[in-house]
Parts: structure tokens; C-alpha cells; sequence
């Protein structure tokens, strides 16, 4: 039983990490109708750069922290005014290629500067004792992820929910024109979308980071977030977070019950996508996701 | 934009459906054939070895076009479909120990049948969607590659016996070369028929507006699954080439790496064009082989910098895609009608 439940917790852990790169995604897609291929790679960017802060420059972590938001901020805008801009109005498959590239360019940056050993952070962000919940112990940092990761999450909904700011965003995602012919900057929104994906990003890239060590597989996540988004509903943020962390529950469960039960090995990486598969024979715009009816 | 040629009259319907308009097409398509089938004999075998790899990746490249190009299904697991096949004929050959000649068709039908079963969300779905389906698809097909041990050898791989006729092997470089480029002309003679047939044509109403195309009559379900079949029957075909051309077949090399290779490929040659399919694959395949002569010099010249060098290279070749999409955003193929056109109306291009 206890072998269970700490699946449990850290799938929920590893699902509160996939909630906020799927937020992060989930806001791109909605206001600017982008599929961001280089999710993962933003993440891994903002972790490596932490780690670049940490430990080679030795700044205390809260300001190494907060250098990392910002230098997210100063690259997902470049991105978005170099890259993303041109392609406004091209086909959806372009974009997608065009994230692609991105990540592949990306990715060998992040190789070039940082090479490609398994980096950890020294000093760790959390302190390593272990305590215990329900008489189960528990690291500290799967405490801190998953309450940092829930606060963010909560944070968020609050932004999109009643800033001028966020509800600007929702009514250019519901449609650019209207957006712009009501005096909204949409140019800025699709900016500032950016930039809430590649912070959100960065904090899901340190917080993976002080669990697992930071390499660079890291840019993987980024495909595994598609899951999450698929089950919560492409278009939602609330199914973004939930989709999510039952991704991550999910993903963990029938990874330890599958090993223990009929030996199989590395079901974690594929567990996700057979999800991903059933959802989409089964519900396909997800839990939250809008229903697109059309009649002919 | 279309030319037509001064004094081309097409007077019957069997004059409009020419492939090849004019006999200065006909001649220069014909040299180039004749030229492609004696090129090796003067040429290195480094040189026949890649072009046998560019006519490898025509064939891919065709198969994800149909699908994506034709019928605007964008598919994300075209170079997992090349594994089903490859594995799929290697397995044929050895364990029912079929020839190549049938091996390498009862693979394409078997990777057919596994893109139907991938292409089964398109009852519902469109686009992204499916789009996402195909990517699930790479990577749950990728971990079936590792695990699958009896068919596919595991991590270590499997071998893939040459074709053979009679008593000779298909084994040398040239032998293989010449097998492969007469499929791939095969696959773009059939491709080209295929986008100009009823079925062809539905492809395209779908992928223009499907709204319009059910209206017509035309089955959204049946002509998106029969595109993801088709794509994935090249790809099966491409595989087992590939198996031929290699001799051995490891789960490595069909990752997501080569599925966005081909949508690259197609992406830069351009988008429902058989041509721009042709010019995608010999860019993309040379693409590599030239950043590697080039990085390999640069890090001689300068070795301190060398490693910096190298990584750059996966980069390079996502900086060369995303300069393409923002500058040339209709392809290769479109470059080259403009060229065409151009010279046709030298020196009064009004």
C-alpha cells in the first residue's frame, strides 16, 4: 500500500510540474493560436540558466531565481518578435515547423554553452531532510513543487479571471479582430502570452531540476505535456493544471503497478501517449476543452 | 503561376491530361532518367551511396506529402512508420523467409494497416488533433521498436538480408542504387497519377475545405484514412529500402528526429507538390552530409572552438528551417516555377 502511495505523491508531484508547462502551452495556443513545439526546450533553458546563476556565479538562490524569470521574460520575447511574428497568418503546419526549428535550435545553444553532462544544483533550493506525512516520508522538495506549482496555478486563474491584463488575453484568444477593434494591443498580448509560458516554464524547469538533476533531456517534457493538454482540453487552463497532474498520477501509477506486475521496463516514457491515444478516440476535446459542432 | 507554352493548343481532352506538355519536357525528363540510370558508372561510391539515401527519402518524402501536403493531415510519425516497415520486411524475409520482392510490399501493407489504426482519431478529429495522434503514435511505436524483442531485436537491433534474384544479391552499392532509384521513380510516376485521380482529387477538396468536400459527397473518414494508409504504405516501402540500404536495422534511427526530418523535407521542398517533394528530399538529405564537411573543416581551423562547432550543427539546421519558413514559406517547388517562368518570358517578363 505504501508503495502506492508514494507513487502517488510523486506522480502528483511530477503532474503538478506537467500542470504548469501545460499552462504555459495552454496560454500560447489559446491567445495566439501557436502549437509551441519548444516548450520544453524554454524549460530547459530556464533551468540551466538557474544553474548557470547557482552554481557557477554562486548568486544566493532567491536572486538567481529571480534573474531566471527575467532573463525567461528578455528570450520569450525575442522568440515571439523574431520568430513567432513573421509567421502571423501563416498555415498551422508552417507554425509547428517553425516551433520545431526553434527547438532544435534551442537545444543546441543550451549544448553549446552548457555541454551535455547531468548538472545539479549545489546548493540545493530546498533543504534535503526528509518528513514525514502520514507516516509516509516525503522529500522536502516534492512538498515544495507541488505547493509552489499549486500556488502559481491558483495565481494564475486569479490573473485570467479579474486583471485587465488576463481578461484582455481571453478576449483575444476568443478572436484577434474583435480583441483589436475593441482598442486591445493584441500584438502585446500575444507578447505578454509568451512570456507568462516561458516564466511559467523556467519555475516547472528548476523545480524538475532539484528533483531529477538538469540534462538535456529535459526538452522531452515539452512532448509530454501534450497528454496533459490533450485530456484537460486543449484550450482550457483550468484543464490544462488538471489534466496535468492526472497525467502525472497516471503516468507513475502504471509505470510501478505495470513493473511490478508483469516486468515491464520504461513504461513511464509511453504510458502518457497511449493515454493520449484513448482520450482521443474517446473524448476528444478533453475534459474542459470547447466543443467544436459544425453541421453540414 | 503556369505558363503555357506559345502555340500549345490543347485540342483534346488526352492532349489536357499530359504530364509531360511539350517534347522539350519530354526530352529533358527523359535525359534526366537516362542520366539517373548511368550516373554511378562514373560516379564515386560515396556519391551513388547518397544519392541511394536521397532516393530512400523521396520516397518517405512523397508518402508524408500525400498525407500532409494533399490532404492537410499533418502527420508527426512518418519516420516511425519507416521502422514498422523496415522491421516488418526484415521479419518477412527472415523468419518467413519471403523474397524481398514480396517481403517489401507485404510490408508496406502491414505499415498501411498499423497508420490505419493511427489515423483511426481522424473519424472525429482534424488538424492538431491528429497531428497530436501521430506524434503519440511515433512514440509509442518507438517503444514497441526497444521491446518488441522476438521482431525487432531490442535495443541491439536486427539484421536485413539483401533482395535477391536468382543468385545475385542485391549488396553493392550500385546494385542498390539502381533498385532504389527504380522504385522512387515508380513512387513519383504513381504519385503524380494518384493526385490527379478521383481519389486524389478528393484528397486536396479535403484539405481545401472539408466543409465543401462532405458536401459533395465526398467521404471526410474514408479519404483521410485512406491517405494516412497510403503515406504510411511509402513509408513501409521506404523502410525496407532503408533496411536493404543499411543492412541492419536499429531502433535508433527511426525517433521523432526523422519524422520532423521528413515534414521538414516536405516544408522546404513545398506542400502538395510531387516536385517540391523531390527538391525537399535531395536538400534535406544533403543538408546534413554538407554541415558535416563544413563543421568538420571549421573545427580543424579552429579546434578550441571546435565542440562549439559541432553542436551548432543541430542548430543550424533548425535556424535553416526557420529562415526558410519566414522567407520562402511555398517551398522549393514554387522557387522553381518562378525560375521557369522567368526564363520563359525572358526578356519581356510583362
Amino acid at each position: 500500500m505504501e508503495f502506492y502511495i508514494q507513487l502517488v505523491i510523486s506522480g502528483l508531484v511530477l503532474g503538478s510540474i506537467y500542470a504548469l508547462v501545460a499552462l504555459g502551452f495552454a496560454i500560447i495556443f489559446k491567445s495566439t493560436s501557436v502549437v509551441n513545439f519548444a516548450q520544453g526546450e524554454l524549460l530547459m533553458f530556464g533551468a540551466y540558466y538557474c544553474f548557470s546563476m547557482v552554481v557557477q556565479y554562486k548568486i544566493p538562490w532567491f536572486w538567481a531565481f529571480l534573474l531566471t524569470l527575467v532573463f525567461s521574460i528578455v528570450l520569450a520575447l525575442l522568440v515571439e518578435r523574431l520568430v513567432l511574428r513573421p509567421m502571423i497568418g501563416e498555415p498551422v503546419i508552417s507554425i509547428i515547423m517553425v516551433t520545431i526549428g526553434l527547438s532544435s535550435v534551442l537545444r543546441s545553444i543550451v549544448t553549446a554553452v552548457w555541454g551535455t553532462q547531468i548538472q545539479v544544483y549545489e546548493p540545493p533550493l530546498f533543504p534535503e531532510t526528509a518528513v514525514n506525512l502520514m507516516g509516509i516520508p516525503t522529500s522536502q522538495v516534492y512538498l515544495w513543487s507541488f505547493g509552489l506549482a499549486a500556488v502559481l496555478l491558483g495565481l494564475f486563474g486569479l490573473f485570467f479571471k479579474f486583471s485587465k491584463a488576463g481578461v484582455a488575453m481571453r478576449a483575444t484568444a476568443f478572436s484577434n479582430q474583435v480583441a483589436l477593434s475593441m482598442g486591445i494591443p493584441v500584438k502585446n498580448i500575444f507578447a505578454l502570452a509568451w512570456c507568462i509560458a516561458a516564466v511559467v516554464s523556467a519555475i516547472g524547469g528548476v523545480l524538475i531540476g532539484s528533483i531529477n538533476g538538469i540534462n538535456i533531456q529535459l526538452g522531452h517534457f515539452g512532448l509530454k505535456v501534450f497528454p496533459a493538454v490533450i485530456l484537460g482540453g486543449l484550450d482550457s487552463i483550468l484543464g490544462a493544471a488538471v489534466g496535468g497532474i492526472i497525467v502525472g498520477v497516471l503516468e507513475n501509477l502504471s509505470d510501478g503497478v505495470l513493473k511490478s506486475a508483469f516486468g515491464l521496463q520504461g513504461i513511464k516514457e509511453v504510458a502518457p501517449f497511449v493515454f493520449l491515444v484513448l482520450i482521443l478516440m474517446v473524448k476528444p476535446y478533453g475534459l474542459f476543452g470547447k466543443k467544436e459542432i459544425e453541421r453540414v | 503561376m503556369s505558363v503555357a507554352h506559345c502555340g500549345d493548343f490543347r485540342q483534346s481532352y488526352k492532349d489536357d491530361m499530359k504530364v509531360l506538355e511539350t517534347r522539350f519536357v519530354r526530352v529533358s525528363v527523359g535525359a534526366f532518367l537516362v542520366l539517373l540510370y548511368v550516373f554511378p558508372l562514373f560516379m564515386s561510391n560515396y556519391a551513388t551511396s547518397t544519392m541511394t539515401t536521397i532516393g530512400i527519402a523521396v520516397i518517405g518524402a512523397l508518402g508524408i506529402n500525400i498525407v500532409t501536403g494533399f490532404t492537410g493531415q499533418i502527420s508527426l510519425g512518418q519516420g516511425a512508420f519507416m521502422g514498422v516497415g523496415a522491421f516488418a520486411c526484415s521479419y518477412f524475409m527472415r523468419i518467413l523467409h519471403m523474397p524481398f520482392w514480396i517481403a517489401m510490399p507485404a510490408a508496406g501493407l502491414t505499415t498501411a494497416a498499423v497508420g490505419m489504426v493511427f489515423g483511426l482519431p481522424s473519424a472525429r478529429l482534424k488538424g492538431l488533433y491528429l497531428a497530436i495522434a501521430t506524434l503519440a503514435a511515433q512514440f509509442i511505436l518507438q517503444y514497441l521498436f526497444i521491446h518488441m524483442e522476438a521482431v525487432t531485436g531490442g535495443s541491439n537491433g536486427i539484421p536485413s538480408p539483401p533482395p535477391e534474384i536468382g543468385s545475385f544479391a542485391f549488396d553493392g552499392d550500385r546494385s542498390k542504387y539502381y533498385l532504389t532509384i527504380t522504385i522512387a521513380v515508380l513512387a513519383v510516376l504513381f504519385t503524380t497519377n494518384l493526385v490527379r485521380s478521383r481519389d486524389g482529387r478528393a484528397f486536396i477538396a479535403v484539405r481545401d475545405h472539408y466543409l465543401s468536400a462532405e458536401i459533395m459527397g465526398i467521404h471526410l473518414f474514408k479519404y483521410r484514412l485512406l491517405s494516412f494508409a497510403v503515406s504510411a504504405f511509402y513509408a513501409g516501402v521506404a523502410g525496407s529500402l532503408w533496411g536493404m540500404y543499411t543492412g541492419y536495422i536499429s531502433a535508433e534511427h527511426f525517433t521523432i528526429a526523422e519524422s520532423i526530418n521528413y515534414l521538414a523535407m516536405i516544408i522546404i521542398g513545398g506542400l502538395g507538390s510531387v516536385l517540391g517533394s523531390i527538391f525537399g528530399a535531395i536538400f534535406m538529405t544533403l543538408l546534413p552530409q554538407a554541415l558535416t564537411v563544413g563543421t568538420g573543416a571549421l573545427a580543424q581551423t579552429f579546434p578550441k572552438i571546435g565542440f562549439l562547432i559541432m553542436s551548432f550543427k543541430d542548430g543550424v539546421f533548425g535556424l535553416i528551417v526557420i529562415l526558410f519558413l519566414i522567407f520562402e514559406p511555398d517551398g522549393l517547388a514554387h522557387r522553381w516555377r518562378q525560375i521557369k517562368a522567368y526564363w520563359k518570358l525572358f526578356p519581356f517578363s510583362y
